[in-house]
């Protein structure tokens, strides 16, 4: 689960990891009167307006309008998803910012062409930077901990100074017992080739970013940049949270953090009933039983020259309203041409599946071929149902005959 | 002819009074797995035969704790059906009452839970396969998971995967065209797992009635990339591999927890041209593996036959000196 920069922020202020001053809003009115009564009045003369979506390179990123799709312009210049405002009147340009901002969407690296609307802001006190560099933690699976990662190359993507320069990523274990030791952060702090304030307070803000790690069940924390101020502060200038979603049980307030605006409305739809499903953007839906046998159906539609236009694992206890649902939600993308349901039964029965199948199609109106593959357990007594529905399926056993079958109905 | 279970394991179930521990521990007493015993903390000194519509056939004794389980019981494998809460629990109780083999079914445990488990076993002489997998079946012998049992046969290729029904479906390719199997491992779909690639390979490789290897991959970490270096300098037994996920967007977490290609590494891409280049045999499509087994194993054999043809040759020529 991932979650917006400033959620990020205010969760590791708990934990003392030190951050700018900094509030989220939601209107242009709120802005111009948060920047006037919590900065400009406060006499802070500059003020950072951050969008916030949970893709990356929003400093790059440029915002473009909702209605006709055209680049937006501010004061003769493109507005992007970061904008540094200061100088008189703060808050009437704030105002103006957010106006531009807000309901439009950014586009980035990260968004695809068509872009993320941003629905909410941050805004920020700024400061004096000295350098930039990079600080993020996240599960090395060979040792089987977690790992603290520092890099003089502050604000570039660690993947790429990762590939080009990997001798530039210093990195120390976390010891599930010790936590990150005084020697392993001077170790960290001497690498970036720190000293004397700078020092001292690289060693509390990385011993404070791992305990903030492990205590809010993070699968990925990032820093990038993580700034060393003129007066020599480290601070967090951006903040990204993963939490390891397998540990959202541990943490029931996480629930208030999930922006649902910023995950696909089929996928939201889908977790609610509990299922596993990722959007894609090809033409062949597909819906199956197990993540791996799902993932190996999607390169099969691949390989039978369609594309997939999503993932869906309906797990181990599928019932007939877990299919009837997820057969609907596969069916309401509007780019799916042909479908294939593959279930290999062992402690589900196909028999179940079939019975899943029929009474979603009860609700659901399908024009479009479906071919159904079942396999294992009471697979033959699943067939018969299906045959016995009136309804056009297309039936196969084996995975070869489903791949066959998806090749035929693609190209006609 | 097996590796890490056979007739002779003693098996004990911790979870056994749940649902699915129950239900589980009915189809494995079925198959004719030696079920010695279950732990459910507060139930000890009861026997359990099922429920509902599960029925065991036989009394199975309850313990308390896998302690006074392995005490009265000699059990040498427990299979863990804890819901993920518990579970890093149940592991570590296991690993203290030094079972040599536990299998962790249970998904969804927190990584941070598994880094304390992992600690643990280093320090110990137990071997953890999963979690989040469906178990390990030697077929004709034992079934210690949740696999549908009538789909495997008795044979000589050794099976390692990280998911559950893909295995389901290579397996019934592979019994299908009557290639039996040795034994099936599920090592699980986590970040971090008990057992990894090379550690199965490394028991089916010593393994001498294990004739061929079949592994069956994913996106996410480089595990198989490890077992195929393992492969090209150790691995004399044909190797077979299909990695799942070429058509996996990058950054999205594909239902297993482990299955996510991170800052581009862990492509199924990578893993299949370091699988090649290690000589493993590759499949190209899901629909056939059994026949790529098959295939692979024939070749090997034709190259063996040859290796010893020349042998033979060589020993006919008379010495010269």
């Amino acid at each position: 689960m991932k979650i917006h920069e400033y959620q990020a922020k205010e969760l590791l202020r708990r934990f003392d990891v030190p951050t700018l001053f900094g509030k989220v809003i939601f209107s242009p009115e709120e802005a111009g009167k948060i920047a006037f009564d919590e900065f400009e009045a406060k006499g802070i003369p500059t003020i950072v307006l951050k969008a916030q979506i949970h893709a990356g390179g929003r400093g790059k990123g440029i915002m473009h309008s909702i209605t006709n799709n055209e680049q937006i312009f501010l004061d003769e210049k493109p507005v992007r998803g970061v904008t540094i405002i200061n100088g008189d009147k703060i808050a009437d340009r704030a105002y103006k910012v957010a106006a531009s901002v807000l309901g439009n969407k950014l586009i980035t690296i990260q968004t695809g062409d068509e872009g993320s609307i941003v629905r909410r802001m941050l805004i920020e006190e700024g400061v004096s930077i000295a350098k930039e560099y990079y600080a993020g933690i996240v599960l090395d699976r060979q040792s089987g901990m977690n790992t603290v990662m520092v890099s003089t190359e502050g604000g570039m993507e660690i993947e790429k100074v990762a590939e080009e320069t990997p001798e530039k990523i210093i990195k120390e274990s976390i010891n599930p017992a010790f936590g990150l030791t005084d020697y392993q952060a001077r170790r960290l702090a001497f690498g970036l080739g720190l000293q004397g304030d700078a020092f001292k307070s690289f060693l509390n803000f990385i011993q404070k970013l791992a305990v903030a790690y492990e205590a809010l069940d993070c699968s990925l924390l990032e820093i990038n940049p993580l700034v060393l101020t003129t007066d020599n502060k480290m601070i967090a200038l951006d903040a990204k949270i993963t939490f390891d979603d397998n540990a959202l049980y541990r943490h029931p307030e996480y629930i208030d953090l999930r922006d649902e605006a910023e995950e696909s409305p089929l996928e939201v739809e889908a977790s609610k009933f509990d299922l596993n499903y990722i959007k894609l953007d090809g033409n062949v839906g597909c819906m199956v039983n197990g993540a791996g046998l799902a993932m190996a159906t999607m390169d099969m539609i691949k390989l039978s020259g369609g594309s997939p236009a999503n993932f869906l694992d309906v797990g181990g206890g599928a019932n007939v309203t877990r299919i009837a649902n997820a057969f609907r939600i596969m069916m309401s993308d509007p780019n799916v041409k042909a479908v294939l349901i593959n279930i290999f039964g062992g402690i589900v029965r196909c028999d179940k599946v079939a019975d899943g199948i029929v009474e979603a199609l009860k609700t659901v109106k399908v024009d479009i071929p479906v071919i159904v593959r079942l396999d294992g357990t009471n697979a033959q007594e699943g067939k018969q149902t299906l045959l016995n529905s009136g309804l056009k399926f297309n039936v196969a056993t084996t995975l070869e005959e489903a791949a066959k079958l998806v090749s035929k109905l693609i190209a006609a | 002819m097996s590796v890490l279970v056979n007739k002779n394991t003693k098996l004990i179930v911790q979870g056994i009074t749940g649902a699915e521990g129950a239900f589980h521990t009915a189809q494995m007493i079925e198959y004719g797995t030696n079920v010695v015993g279950g732990v459910t903390p507060g139930k000890g000194g009861t026997s359990f035969e099922g429920k509902g519509e599960i029925k065991f056939g036989r009394p199975v004794p309850v313990f308390n704790t896998v302690k006074d389980a392995v005490e009265a019981t000699k059990a040498n494998a427990t299979v863990i059906f804890v819901p993920p809460p518990f579970a890093a629990d149940a592991i570590m109780e296991a690993i203290d009452a030094e079972i040599p083999l536990i299998i962790c079914i249970t998904e969804g445990i927190p990584t941070n839970d598994m880094i304390k488990v992992n600690q643990a076993l280093a320090s110990s002489n137990s071997r953890l396969i999963g979690p989040n997998c469906p178990g390990v079946i030697t077929p004709g012998e034992a079934k210690i998971g949740i696999m549908p049992g009538f789909i495997h046969k008795k044979g000589k290729v050794g099976v390692v995967s990280r998911s559950g029904t893909l295995t389901y479906e290579a397996v019934k390719q592979l019994s299908d065209l009557k290639i039996g199997q040795s034994t099936c491992i599920g090592i699980g779909g986590d970040p971090i797992i008990g057992t990894q690639f090379i550690d199965a390979i490394k028991l089916f490789n010593e393994d001498p009635k294990t004739e061929a290897i079949l592994m069956i991959g994913e996106i996410g970490g480089n595990n198989e990339e490890i077992a195929a270096e393992y492969v090209k300098n150790h691995v004399t037994k044909p190797v077979i591999g299909f990695i799942a996920g070429r058509t996996a967007p990058p950054g999205r977490r594909m239902g297993h927890a482990g299955a996510i290609i991170s800052g581009g590494k862990g492509t199924a891409d990578e893993k299949m041209k370091a699988l090649a280049d290690a000589g493993i045999f590759m499949v190209d499509s899901p629909a056939n593996i059994g026949i790529t087994v098959a295939k692979a194993i024939e070749a090997s054999a034709s190259v063996a036959k040859k290796v010893r043809t020349k042998i033979q040759v060589s020993k006919i020529k008379p010495a010269k000196n």
